[in-house]
């Protein structure tokens, strides 16, 4: 509809050129603080490209971090690598796809419930199956360097902006737009609102899982604790409300200061993570319900309001 | 046989905190995520005080109980009154309750670990076998099950008896309504969130006589509590209760036929099963 | 059925749990013709535009668009077969403008314009129901009789071959009315075909080629409104209930 912002998109691509930089910084502890934002910022953005316009508050991260995991983990003895994280978006595509399709024709609480639970469910049941071929954990060796897991996430996260570029200007985005402010409306206007909800449900849990993929050769040994900690599901949740959900950028703009935040509660109180996040979530409820997007865009209708009393 | 009643006797203990749940959604309307934590704090009320000054659960939930009932009245006035009063639509006021609600529960979880530790916690109570109809169960989880009838039991009374009982269910069938003919929404939503809160921690206490806890369990009470509340009806008292006792029993034989690991995922195969048949509830009617 | 008939209700009937809300309704809807639907509070109008628009699904009866059977289709597939309606509580999208909510009936309505072309269609809508100017206002900031406009916009978006209003007048003060007259007049002289559920007599009696009456459920009356309008029956059911009470 609107021609691109060349500037922008100029703008975009300067600092994603920048981001690739960050390797050659040679610094092992700033590339390993850049895997984990560019890990977020892909986590959050996905997960507000769907619950941002919507409304529907997915809990699954993690389910599909998981299925990721255990794709790369169980298939990188056979496959060539590059097509793992593609099998990874398929199969979290999958997995999304089925939970929409029980979850999302009903109202939206049946939908949270659900998630809440799936990372929970589909470590029972890889536990489960793990314990009747006797097997443990899995060793992910392979000769992925952080710059090489670093790299791909930042094409990932390229990637993903592209698509919540190109969807919020499609009848797609649009349609979930109207969703959100009103689902009669949209049904009344001839939208599939439970299409429309799954298809994006799928590009979300999709992006998910391919972060899960790329991620796996970093923890080397996996398990089943360990790619399904539903603590990714919360953290996903907080950086995308924190930067607010709703601009594409916003998810990022809570990423980067949580990243450094999450680093000063683990290094100095290492027992009390789990509390602190959990009170950091609190405060983003209840004093930044729509995120720094919201405080920025305050700010700026203050200023347009100031102008025209002028 | 035996796996039927011990289904009925687990199932018996899940009525009791799917009950707390459902009173605080069907007339608080806050979907509580939290919930599953205040039956992990009634756990470990019951283990400290069980074994650091040797009082029995039995006991324990009579201090719990008001305790319980103060904090979570406390958790509404604080935290949820003004979620209420910012929301606009009951659609807004879901999402926040449930964000917020998410939020505690990690303060929650947070609070335990750091004063109780990451450990599993159990000790021995009326761990003594009982025999029923020729099988022996463990005496701990058939008081669980008598405690759970009779907490069951005076709610359903108090519920479709008492003034406040009917005002309560008032609110929850038609919250306008029940404003127009003068019935306080806010002061006795605040009271049944409290009231469910308490129902819950003494569920809790009397879990942990015979299963294992530790400070992150609570998120799988949660959500057993949630499907148990859906699968029953919202404010459906009765619905609550077979439901909790088809998922108790369900568990059971899961657990002895296939895997113990599993019981999630059979709560997950009921979830499914009703959101595709019935989503309306066991009892409900189609939806309007 | 005449060639003519766009839409045909047999023995449709809605029932909540033992409550008979719409009982075995009947009635035909001529192309260009403007219906009216009435009857007191409660006698089940808007249920039955809920029933048409797929908003809720019939207990039992048929209900045909030009001869499709329409009864157990979703809201969506009937919206773009051409069915589109307004709401008895104006449901705007809040964090659109005006251009933006008339275009969501113009995108995924029964014709699905896109892009530049959407836009153009949208504007010319806003134009049409009197909302020159103000295609880039909140909605937030309208007037209660601009608000309603703009849901009208967005209902003929849609390309609608039937159109159902549900009490789109009401609540409107005196000038506003004449305006909101004048207004749907003009859509019946293009030729619309249109159902008017209403409590505004004197909008029933200038706008209405038909009507028919309902009285707790059930079709009391039917015929030109000057002829139901003396119509003892309806005289009773429109005063009976005062006399109860």
């Amino acid at each position: 509809m609107t021609l691109p912002d060349w500037k922008t998109v100029g703008g975009a691509a300067v600092l994603f050129g920048l981001a690739a930089l960050l390797p050659y910084s040679g610094s092992g502890y700033y590339l390993g603080l850049g895997i984990t934002i560019a890990m977020f910022a892909v986590l959050a953005t996905s997960w507000a490209l769907f619950s941002g316009p919507t409304h529907y508050i997915s809990l699954a991260t993690a389910a599909f971090f998981g299925v990721g995991t255990y794709v790369t983990g169980l298939g990188f003895e056979a496959l060539p690598y590059w097509t793992l994280p593609l099998i990874a978006g398929v199969a979290g595509a999958v997995l999304a796809g089925l939970v929409g399709l029980a979850t999302l024709r009903l109202s939206g609480v049946y939908f949270v419930i659900f998630t809440l639970g799936l990372a929970e469910l589909v470590r029972q049941i890889i536990t489960w199956s793990q314990n009747r071929s006797g097997q443990k954990g899995l060793y992910v060796l392979t000769d992925m360097t952080e710059a090489g897991i670093y790299w791909q996430l930042l094409g990932l996260a390229a990637a993903v902006f592209l698509a919540g570029w190109l969807i919020a200007r499609s009848r797609l985005g649009f349609a979930l737009r109207i969703i959100g402010d009103d689902e009669t409306v949209a049904a009344h206007s001839g939208i599939n609102t439970a299409l429309a909800k799954v298809l994006l449900f799928m590009v979300s849990g999709g992006v998910a899982a391919m972060v899960g993929a790329i991620l796996a050769p970093r923890f080397v040994y996996i398990e089943p604790s360990l790619a399904f900690a539903p603590i990714l599901s919360f953290q996903v949740v907080i950086m995308a409300l924190l930067g607010g959900t709703g601009r594409l950028w916003g998810p990022l703009v809570g990423v980067i200061p949580f990243t450094f935040l999450l680093e000063a509660i683990a290094s100095n109180f290492p027992n009390q993570t789990t509390l602190a996040l959990g009170v950091a979530f609190l405060v983003i409820v209840y004093l930044l319900p729509r995120g720094f997007v919201g405080l920025i865009e305050d700010a700026k209708a203050r200023m347009r309001r100031t102008e025209g009393a002028l | 046989m035996d796996i039927l009643i011990t289904g009925l006797l687990l199932g018996g203990t899940y009525a009791l905190i799917a009950i707390g749940l459902n009173l605080q959604y069907g007339v608080a309307r806050i979907m509580n995520l939290a919930n599953g934590e205040m039956l992990v704090i009634g756990g470990f009320s019951a283990f400290w005080a069980h074994t650091n000054i040797g009082l029995s659960p039995l006991l324990t939930v009579f201090i719990l109980a008001p305790v319980a009932f103060g904090l979570n009245w406390l958790i509404y006035r604080v935290m949820m009154v003004p979620l209420v009063k910012r929301a606009k639509t009951r659609g807004q006021l879901e999402v926040d309750s449930i964000l917020a609600t998410f939020g505690l529960s990690f303060v929650l979880v947070g609070l335990m670990l750091a004063v109780f530790g990451g450990d599993y916690f159990n000790y021995s109570y009326l761990a003594v076998p009982i025999r029923i109809v020729g099988d022996t169960y463990a005496l701990n989880r058939v008081m669980a099950f008598v405690m759970a009838v009779i907490i069951c039991g005076l709610i359903y009374l108090w519920l479709n008896r008492t003034r406040a009982g009917m005002s309560i269910r008032a609110i929850a069938t038609a919250p306008d309504a029940a404003r127009l003919v003068g019935i306080d929404v806010r002061r006795l939503s605040a009271l049944t969130f409290a009231l469910g809160g308490a129902v819950t921690a003494v569920g809790g206490a009397y879990i942990s006589t015979f299963l294992t806890l530790d400070a992150s369990t609570g998120v799988v009470f949660t959500l057993k509590a949630l499907i148990i509340v859906i699968m029953g009806g919202v404010g459906d008292v009765r619905g609550t209760i077979v439901a909790a006792l088809l998922l108790g029993v369900l568990e059971s034989f899961v657990a002895a036929l296939i895997d113990p690991g599993l019981t999630l995922a059979a709560a997950y195969a009921m979830f499914i099963t009703i959101l595709l048949f019935r989503p309306q509830g066991l009892f409900g009617r189609k939806p309007t | 059925m005449m060639q003519n008939t766009v839409l045909s209700l047999r023995g449709v009937t809605k029932r909540f749990g033992g409550l008979v809300a719409v009982n075995a309704m009947d009635f035909n809807v001529t192309e260009g013709e403007v219906m009216g639907l009435i009857g007191p509070n409660g006698s089940g109008k808007s249920t039955t535009l809920n029933l048409i628009s797929g908003a809720l699904p019939a207990t039992a009866g048929a209900i045909s668009l030009r001869g499709t059977d329409i009864t157990t289709m979703a809201a969506k597939d009937i919206t773009r077969r051409g069915i589109s309606r307004t709401f008895q509580l104006v449901r705007l999208l809040p964090s659109m403008d005006v251009l933006e909510n008339v275009m969501a009936g113009a995108v995924f309505g029964h014709k699905r314009h896109w892009g530049a072309e959407a836009r153009t269609y949208a504007m010319g809508l806003i134009d049409r129901v009197g909302l020159g100017g103000k295609a880039h206002a909140r909605v937030g900031q309208l007037t209660y009789i601009d608000t309603k406009r703009v849901e009208l916009a967005r209902t003929l978006a849609s390309d609608p071959k039937l159109l159902l209003l549900d009490e789109w007048l009401a609540g409107l003060n005196p000038t506003e009315l004449e305006t909101g007259i004048d207004l749907i007049k003009s859509l019946r002289d293009e030729g619309r075909t249109i159902i008017l559920v209403e409590h505004v007599m004197d909008a029933i009696r200038s706008l209405c080629d038909t009507c028919v009456v309902m009285s707790s459920g059930t079709k009391i009356a039917e015929g030109p409104p000057a002829a139901v309008l003396t119509d003892p029956e309806v005289i009773r059911a429109y005063l009976g209930d005062d006399d109860d009470a």
